[in-house]
């Protein structure tokens, strides 16, 4: 009996602490919609509203129709996809190679990929930006495109090698009997039985180059060209008090991501959990 | 087929599959990481390169005792210190309370994520409006619903309170990320090991610093780890928040100050030097901190 109600007193306690620190994540983001649905008169209003005394899509209206918002939008849904994808075949082909592959120099080419999980990323923007400038990439979606790729490579190629050493080696075995080749079976074997390491891929690779500020912020310069944290950044400066638009804004380019990672959750939360990456 | 063709044709495939990779990952890593640690010893002459002057270590010693640099250097590991272990801890809390048997588990742990998958960019900016001076919801809350201040406090206007916000901002992007890894942490730790010491008569105060602190051992270190390198590159909330060192300068985290010396003053001398300096305190940080995680437990 007493047991009973100690377990229902613990019950009540978790509850409460947990449902006490989501508050404090939470209400963040509610402010930030409340905010975003505020007419401006109201932005600095005293005292704040948890809930708005008038609600209005004017903000949505007017952000969206701002500065090229739309063309951002598609710029980064463009620079995020094409990114993904060849960050999935770069990747997934080299882990590959350290998978299953055997040549000379194979543990040094480990090392020097390895690297490049270790070093921060923007100690390398000052000569990237100069390599950049000498192959005339800067101001262009493919120079977007091939640093994040490259930014990627490391980490994913050593998240899909795991994969590929979890695949039984009889398939593969059976199919180099019947004459397959090696890039057969990459692509007819090995990819289709890693979707599940595919689609971790996708998700970190598609967070990273959807919320990427710091390359974008030197290699762009050319408004219509500019991804959306970008965009966002620069408009919160140009209209420093206009906050219902900075979070209209916002929120609509939280959309994909939000959508991308409930649909991809379980498969993201076992990707980080066995490597450990950070989304 | 001899043994040489064959060695051969297992050189070519693997070069195919190889390829792909090192032809994004020179240009773009290990060329760039050579030409940095070049310039970072040359007044660089960014229209003129071959004009650029041979300084040795000066730019490496005109960082060092600068000021400004100093201070940033002081700020970054001040948002290190702080960060990091709270973000451990409340992780751990977060985790523990996530392992209990309760319902909805996935819903819990979304939300928890949710700030984890939002943009840098983003959050800076919610942060910023929230502690803003003139009306922010936080001095609401502390001054009218908790009477803790009489007047507004002017957050981003002052060279110490700023980092409030910046290092509440870094806790509460993180918190969701070292939960779910202490989560998985916590699940491969056997059930038996608790029984057997609930049996011995430990109580559950015990039970956590005895037995399942020590077990999550790796998995902490791994976190610290991963967080410190991520707190010594904290770069966008700051660049945000105090719009670049403001301020006085006095703000500065190693990266905006980097930032700023290269595209601001266009001194890429000083901000190629300014980022190996940060390389090198990481790259020794990582290491001493591998070291630890060797040392594993056995029970």
């Amino acid at each position: 009996m007493s047991q009973k109600r100690e377990r229902r007193i613990r019950k009540i306690i978790t509850y409460t602490l947990l449902i006490f620190g989501l508050v404090i994540v939470v209400v963040p983001f509610w402010y930030m919609l409340i905010t975003s649905l505020k007419p401006q008169a109201f932005i600095f209003e005293m005292p704040p509203r948890l809930w708005p005394a008038e609600v209005t899509l004017k903000n949505y209206i007017e952000a969206l129709g701002k500065d090229y918002f739309g063309l951002y939008f598609l710029n980064s849904l463009f620079v995020a996809s094409i990114t993904t994808v060849t960050t999935i075949f770069v990747s997934s082909m080299l882990a590959y190679a350290f998978a299953r592959l055997e040549f000379p120099g194979k543990k040094f080419l480990f090392y020097i990929f390895l690297l490049g999980m270790m070093i921060p990323p923007v100690m390398l923007i000052i000569p990237q930006f100069i390599v950049a400038k000498h192959l005339d990439l800067l101001e262009k979606f493919t120079g977007l495109i091939l640093v994040y790729v490259t930014m990627n490579i490391s980490m994913q190629t050593f998240l899909l090698r795991g994969f590929f050493e979890g695949i039984p080696k009889d398939l593969e075995d059976a199919a180099l009997i019947d004459g397959a080749s090696n890039w057969t079976i990459f692509w007819k074997v090995i990819f289709p039985l890693s979707r599940p390491g595919i689609a971790v891929v996708t998700i970190f690779t598609f967070l990273y180059s959807w919320e990427e500020f710091p390359w974008a912020h030197v290699a762009i310069k050319e408004t219509t060209k500019r991804t959306l944290p970008i965009a966002i950044a620069l408009f919160q400066g140009q209209h420093l008090t206009e906050w219902g638009q900075v979070f209209a804004a916002s929120l609509v380019s939280l959309v994909p991501v939000v959508i991308v990672f409930v649909l991809f959750q379980r498969h993201f939360i076992q990707g980080i959990t066995t490597t450990g990456l950070k989304g | 087929m001899t043994l040489s063709t064959k060695k051969l044709r297992q050189i070519g495939i693997a070069l195919i599959f190889i390829l792909p990779a090192l032809l994004l990952f020179s240009p773009f890593v290990i060329i760039p990481m050579a030409y940095s640690f070049r310039i970072s010893f040359y007044d660089w002459n960014i229209v003129k390169p071959e004009l650029s002057e041979w300084v040795g270590l000066q730019n490496y010693l005109d960082a060092l005792k600068d000021p400004i640099f100093q201070r940033a250097a002081l700020n970054t590991g001040m948002y290190a210190v702080v960060t990091v272990p709270a973000q451990i801890v409340l992780g751990l809390m977060v985790a523990v309370l996530l392992n209990q048997d309760i319902r909805s588990k996935a819903l819990f742990r979304v939300l928890y994520y949710l700030p984890v998958i939002t943009s840098w960019v983003v959050v800076s900016l919610l942060f910023e409006y929230m502690f803003s001076g003139q009306a922010g919801l936080i001095n609401y809350v502390l001054r009218d619903v908790l009477h803790v201040v009489d007047k507004n406090i002017l957050w981003l206007a002052d060279p110490i309170l700023t980092f409030v916000p910046i290092h509440l901002l870094g806790i509460w992007k993180g918190v969701g990320w070292t939960a779910v890894i202490t989560l998985a942490g916590l699940q491969a730790i056997p059930e038996n090991i608790y029984e057997a010491a609930e049996v011995d008569g430990a109580s559950p105060v015990q039970r956590f610093f005895n037995i399942t602190v020590p077990l999550l051992r790796p998995t902490l270190v791994f976190e610290v780890v991963v967080l410190t390198i991520g707190a010594l590159n904290a770069y966008i909330s700051n660049l945000l928040i105090t719009n670049g060192g403001d301020p006085l300068d006095r703000t500065h985290f190693i990266l905006t100050l980097m930032y700023e010396a290269t595209f601001g003053r266009l001194d890429f001398g000083s901000g190629a030097a300014i980022s190996y300096l940060l390389t090198f305190v990481v790259f020794i940080i990582s290491i001493i901190q591998i070291q630890l995680l060797q040392k594993q437990v056995e029970y």
